[in-house]
């Protein structure tokens, strides 16, 4: 495919979701406001009203009914894009489950928040983790310009004929959903053809069928077995679309995770989001003086990229894994998937928690973190208190 | 048809395929169409869909099906149901 160069835009996070879901053209929208995402329902609201996206905003009142109507409206053939955030993607967690069980393609943003009690706003990214188990795919964006690119190919993934599942797209609440940044947008008709209507259907009005049946026991584990395997099926998928994507937007997409300076880097840091910027900085801080330093950011956290991170980290002499959200009672959620990667490898894995509720987290947090790793002097799990 | 990948949860139902609840009745509605005004409150009303319209409008009663609630009986405005004890 040739590639034609973008429009420059400047935009909030928010609204270059927004402007994904508009050239993406879904059909039915259903979304509750609930900060930081509100800013981009009324940007989609306005789209709607000014006739710019062709779509049904259906008021709902609550997250539950949000997802629920565009469930409905995605089994009969709709495209459909909802968003959240914190307590409302709590709220919308049992619709979650039946989402991704009946296997419905949904693109639902999360504009990732602390979770009460006690009460926050800010940033963090405990809502987005702990629904890491409900059978829907889950990528992460570092900056507005990759939340508008991962919200377009979201839809292409989650309507994907091998794949089929709802995909989840978090970005982080107010640093990116409110953050002005520099945003490449693809041309409308680039993105029509990246994004064609959807082909199938889930069910055919001419030979009916019951749609989240009950199923008795031996259907039902083949049925979660079959989830298992098109959540596996769906790396390869994604990893195709990354590429295509490459091609029509001239921006290197990466794969499941991204690798910047890591390759011959003894010392890695692993993060997810936002704060990877952070970690970009002292990451390159370090390597001015000489340190052997790298960051691998994971893009794509279910299905998780086993392999991959395993790659890149089985012959560091110590990895350093960031968390912006807390297994109460185990630990990082994202270290114990890294150490799951690295069983069987001898590297010493260490656990830095941090930017809770909105805690500000800096470059000089992540560069001490690593200086004492490099020194050997970092405790298993650190919190940046 | 579609084409879609093996595991999406869809059932086919088909008759008695969830019971025939039927079965469970004690007491059987039995329209007395002599007093029915064909106004379709039971039709309406009825929790399991068991009663239909036939072409004529008068309400029909699928006894597959129909538990015996009594429900359509008790909305009847003109007491065109009768609850009769089921004898098998």
């Amino acid at each position: 495919m040739q590639v034609t160069k973008g429009v420059v835009k400047a935009l909030v996070g928010n609204h270059a979701v927004a402007y994904a879901v508009k050239q993406a053209k879904p059909q039915v929208l259903a979304v509750y406001p609930i900060t930081p995402q509100t800013t981009m329902l009324e940007k989609l609201s306005e789209y709607v009203d000014r006739g710019e996206l062709k779509a049904r905003m259906i008021r709902v009142e609550s997250e539950h009914s949000a997802l629920a109507s565009i469930y409905g409206a995605a089994v009969a053939g709709a495209r459909v894009f909802t968003a959240t955030a914190s307590q409302g993607l709590l709220y919308m967690t049992e619709m979650l489950y039946w989402a991704g069980g009946q296997r419905v393609p949904i693109v639902a943003a999360v504009a990732t928040r602390a979770l009460a009690s006690p009460w926050s706003i800010l940033d963090d990214h405990q809502d987005f983790m702990s629904k890491r188990d409900a059978i829907w795919i889950q990528m992460m964006a570092e900056n507005v310009q990759e939340a508008y690119d991962l919200t377009i190919q979201a839809f292409r993934i989650s309507e994907h004929e091998n794949v089929v599942l709802p995909v989840m797209m978090g970005f982080d609440g107010f640093i990116l959903t409110h953050t002005m940044e520099r945003v490449e947008v693809l041309h409308d008709s680039v993105v029509d053809s990246f994004i064609p209507p959807r082909k199938f259907n889930l069910v055919d009005f001419t030979d009916p069928v019951g749609v989240g049946p009950v199923a008795p026991p031996e259907d039902y584990i083949r049925i979660r077995f079959e989830a298992k395997k098109a959540m596996e099926r769906s790396k390869r998928v994604i990893k195709e679309i990354f590429r295509e994507y490459e091609d029509i937007s001239g921006r290197p997409q990466h794969g499941l995770v991204e690798c910047f300076m890591c390759r011959d880097a003894d010392y890695v840091v692993v993060s997810m989001g936002a704060w990877s910027g952070d970690a970009r900085v002292a990451v390159k801080r370090l390597r001015e003086r000489g340190a052997k330093v790298g960051l691998l950011k994971v893009r794509v956290f279910r299905p998780f990229p086993f392999e991959e991170v395993r790659d890149y980290l089985r012959d560091c002499k110590g990895v350093l894994v960031m968390d912006r959200a807390y297994s109460f009672g185990s630990g990082g959620i994202l270290v114990n998937e890294v150490k799951v990667s690295l069983y069987g490898h001898d590297v010493p894995v260490h656990s830095l928690v941090g930017g809770l509720g909105g805690m500000d987290v800096r470059p000089l947090h992540i560069q001490t973190a690593l200086e004492n790793l490099m020194e050997g002097k970092l405790e298993e799990e650190r919190w940046l208190l | 048809m579609i084409n879609l990948p093996p595991g999406v949860p869809l059932a086919r139902p088909s008759l008695g395929s969830s019971g025939q609840t039927g079965t469970w009745r004690v007491l059987r509605p039995v329209i007395h169409y002599n007093k029915c005004t064909k106004c379709r409150l039971c039709f309406f009303y009825c929790v399991e869909n068991t009663i239909d319209l036939e072409l004529n409008m008068f309400p029909k009663i699928d006894y597959q099906y129909c538990k015996g609630c009594g429900v359509c009986a008790q909305v009847c405005p003109t007491a065109a149901i009768e609850m009769m004890r089921e004898v098998k």
